[in-house]
């Protein structure tokens, strides 16, 4: 299986990449060495940490950055940036639906028990339309590409997708290290990426807010690995970093709990899961959340984003059915495609994977960073066949996916420039306007051909440019 | 603010300020030792120093033989003992961390380079360590924060909660310094006014970077009764007793007047009320009194303050 190769064609340097290309054949040999440390330490400095659970060894243990950016045009940008714009509106269309008259389920366009006995969706929520309709409103689409023209949708993340601040500190780190490269403007710049995001939040305001909403950002703590990124956006975006502890009810508002007394709060922008968001609606034995939170959002004094039940909509079952929400809601033909998915609980796709196993992917269909899912090609005979008897006993719990020969991008390792498999994260934000800053997070698989790009799996990280015109 | 802002700044500061005190602990004991004494002596003198650190049971229930090795691990590496160093400057950093908006990034900067510093030496073969480095290694970390505070914070209130919890802490710990002075000359009350009385007080003076600065302001000989002065009521001592808690007060007056009549001030008006009291004595009324009841009561006092902060700041009115 041959990848695509980002930066060359043949063996032409593509047009985007040539820059870049002339500043790696002109760097001096111990250069690459000396900035490789330098950003680390410049990361090691500002704290930008993950925690893995679970894997003990350093908890503040640093993602590994690439200094070899990964490229696109204008006009490959504008059109991804088109897809993910159009598969955005219609994810949130899509809940606005499963939680008020549900008319795709009706029209028979997705079963029933997909929407209604899935775990992330929220009874509790039912018939509440949160402002200007919109549910989940940081959406990252996690794409990979395949071919020049050709990129697929892995996932959607409806939720609290992560990672945001890698964006932008590798771009800073980036601009720090090497101006040169920056010099002439013609990489796009993504640091307007906290102000948007405040907007979008503050667009979103309840009702019953009459002054400037105050915002804040909901994180579990400092114990978890996102917890910088968290610390760090309510930073740029000038909002207070609250816990569940340092919020509570009274009557009808949320409010925070201030060394000047109560202030109230309008809108949470939550990195908190459903089940910790309020005891007494969710898990009870959940000290993260704030007791009555939902009783306040259901009657519109407080907006949380993403909406609780949002989930529903990035479920790896659901996810088979975007393209179908696209023509649904939209009435459009989708822009960027599904990967083909085989869903285990239909008989003939059970057979067709269960013969096929070590050509394919197999995912649980509620698992994610790269947790409790068999890449058949890569893996053993024993492996494939323990995994076959997890699928016997739970058939429903999985899909399965060809093996994509994703995209490769140079990258720096031990010898010099060799391709490693990418995929690519941005991030789009929905309040009233829908809109998302041109670059994202790219992922890289460090280890030769792995697929894995998963930070929790070893992968690393690289600044994404998007080149103007 | 919000009041977990407020009371991880305040602690931060106070922890800062808490292992700053425990390595000039260390100072005093190692200096203390230095001392031609009695056979017992050393034994005595370290416990002396436990006991006016309040730790002297937690040491005895995990260590029991008092050693310069037990010592100096339990003082300076123990993270059971919540104040060692190490145990004060990692929480000092983790209260950082959690309020990482709140703190510009050289304070920041130099708060992590001080807790990865420690855990570096933490690492080291401990008989390749001499304790008088340690101390050193400390206090230098600690100013090079305090340091990138008065350079970099904004003066706003988390300015005021974060040197709040500096001045609190440091009125407590030159009280408890002060107090090893009791501990120490207590069960041979015949040294009181000898030489050996003189060279503890010059210890203690020297614990507290104060040693030159006492005879820029005094002149003459160390005296008991001058030394006391210079720690207690001398408005001119950075450490003294009557300087950190009028810090204390200013701090407190700088939130009151920001925050306004809707906020309560109990806290500012007990430290205004103790402050008082402080200016109203003078050295011999302190030594009728009794100087170790004096700093008994002191200490009290300053734990009255901090919980007013608390009920005042820190709950956030529900």
């Amino acid at each position: 299986m041959t990848s695509y190769n980002e930066m060359y064609e043949g063996s032409q340097v593509r047009d985007p990449y040539a820059r870049l290309s002339q500043w790696v054949e002109t760097m001096p040999a111990d250069f690459r060495q000396m900035k490789q440390a330098e950003a680390e330490a410049l990361f090691r400095r500002i704290g930008i940490t993950f925690a893995v659970y679970g894997e003990g060894g350093d908890p503040d243990r640093l993602i590994p950055f690439d200094m070899m950016p990964r490229v696109f045009e204008q006009a490959e940008w504008r059109r991804l940036e088109r897809g993910i714009k159009q598969r955005a509106r219609a994810l949130n269309a899509f809940l606005r639906d499963v939680y008020g008259r549900a008319e795709i389920v009706r029209a028979g366009r997705i079963p029933a028990r997909l929407v209604y006995q899935n775990e992330a969706y929220e009874k509790a929520v039912v018939g509440v339309v949160p402002p200007r309709g919109v549910y989940s409103h940081i959406i990252g689409i996690d794409l990979v590409r395949t071919a020049k023209d050709e990129f697929f949708v892995l996932e959607d993340n409806c939720r609290t997708p992560s990672g945001v601040s890698y964006m932008l500190e590798n771009r800073e780190i980036m601009m720090r290290m090497f101006p040169g490269l920056f010099r002439g403007n013609r990489i796009e710049p993504v640091d307007q990426y906290p102000d948007l995001l405040r907007r979008t939040l503050e667009s979103v305001a309840p009702a019953k807010c009459h002054d400037r909403p105050t915002c804040v950002i909901l994180t579990p703590g400092h114990f978890n690995s996102a917890y910088y990124e968290h610390s760090f956006l309510a930073n740029l975006m000038g909002v207070e970093l609250v816990e569940g502890q340092d919020l509570f009810v009274d009557g009808e508002f949320v409010y925070m709990r201030t060394t000047q007394g109560p202030k109230r709060v309008d809108v949470i922008y939550r990195r908190v899961d459903d089940p910790f968001l309020d005891p007494l609606c969710f898990r009870p034995d959940s000290l993260l959340g704030v007791p009555g939170l939902m009783d306040v959002y259901r009657s519109g004094g407080v907006s949380i984003c993403s909406a609780p039940g949002a989930g529903v909509a990035d479920d790896k079952a659901i996810y088979t059915f975007v393209p179908e929400m696209v023509r649904f809601y939209l009435g459009e033909e989708p822009l960027l495609q599904n990967v083909q998915t085989w869903t285990l609980w239909k008989d003939d796709d059970y057979r067709h994977v269960m013969e096929n196993l070590a050509d394919l992917v197999v995912k649980e269909v509620h698992g994610s960073g790269g947790y409790g899912m068999l890449v058949g090609p890569k893996s053993t005979k024993e492996e494939i066949e323990a995994f076959r008897a997890k699928i016997e006993a739970d058939p429903g719990n999985y899909i399965a996916q060809p093996t994509l020969a994703l995209s490769t991008c140079p990258t720096f390792v031990e010898e010099g420039l060799a391709p490693r498999h990418v995929d690519l994260r941005p991030y789009c934000l929905c309040g009233d306007r829908i809109e998302l800053v041109p670059g994202g997070l790219t992922r890289v698989a460090l280890r030769e051909g792995s697929l894995v790009v998963n930070s929790s799996q070893g992968g690393g990280v690289k600044d994404t440019w998007v080149l103007s015109e | 603010m919000l009041s977990r802002t407020a009371a991880n700044l305040f602690w931060m500061g106070r922890h800062l300020e808490r292992a700053d005190t425990a390595a000039r602990l260390l100072d005093v004991g190692q200096r203390i030792t230095l001392l031609p004494n009695t056979a017992s002596g050393y034994q005595n003198e370290w416990n002396s120093l436990l006991q006016a650190s309040g730790s002297a049971d937690l040491f005895a229930e995990k260590y029991g033989e008092i050693s310069q090795e037990n010592i100096e691990e339990f003082i300076f590496f123990d993270r059971d003992n919540p104040g060692s160093v190490m145990a004060c400057i990692e929480k000092a950093r983790e209260a950082g961390r959690i309020v990482r908006t709140a703190l510009t990034s050289q304070v920041w900067d130099a708060l992590n380079m001080a807790y990865q510093d420690l855990r570096r030496i933490e690492r080291t073969p401990r008989d390749t360590l001499d304790m008088a480095s340690l101390t050193d290694v400390t206090t230098s970390h600690t100013s090079t924060v305090r340091g990138a505070i008065n350079a970099t914070q904004l003066r706003n209130d988390g300015w005021h909660f974060m040197n709040l919890g500096y001045g609190l802490e440091r009125a407590d710990a030159t009280a408890r310094l002060l107090d090893v002075k009791y501990y120490v000359l207590l069960p041979r009350i015949e040294f009181v006014g000898s030489g050996l009385d003189t060279y503890h007080w010059q210890v203690i003076l020297r614990a507290l970077s104060a040693h030159r600065s006492y005879h820029w302001a005094y002149g003459g000989d160390i005296t008991a009764g001058r030394v006391a002065d210079f720690l207690i009521l001398n408005g001119e001592s950075p450490r003294s007793l009557i300087t950190a808690l009028y810090e204390a007060v200013w701090n407190l007056e700088g939130i009151a007047k920001r925050y306004g009549d809707t906020v309560p001030t109990n806290a500012r008006d007990k430290a205004r009320e103790v402050l008082g009291r402080l200016q109203a004595h003078d050295i011999d009324m302190i030594f009728d009194e009794g100087l170790h009841e004096f700093l008994t009561w002191f200490i009290g006092e300053i734990g009255t303050i901090s919980t007013l902060v608390h009920e005042d700041y820190l709950l956030g009115g529900s």
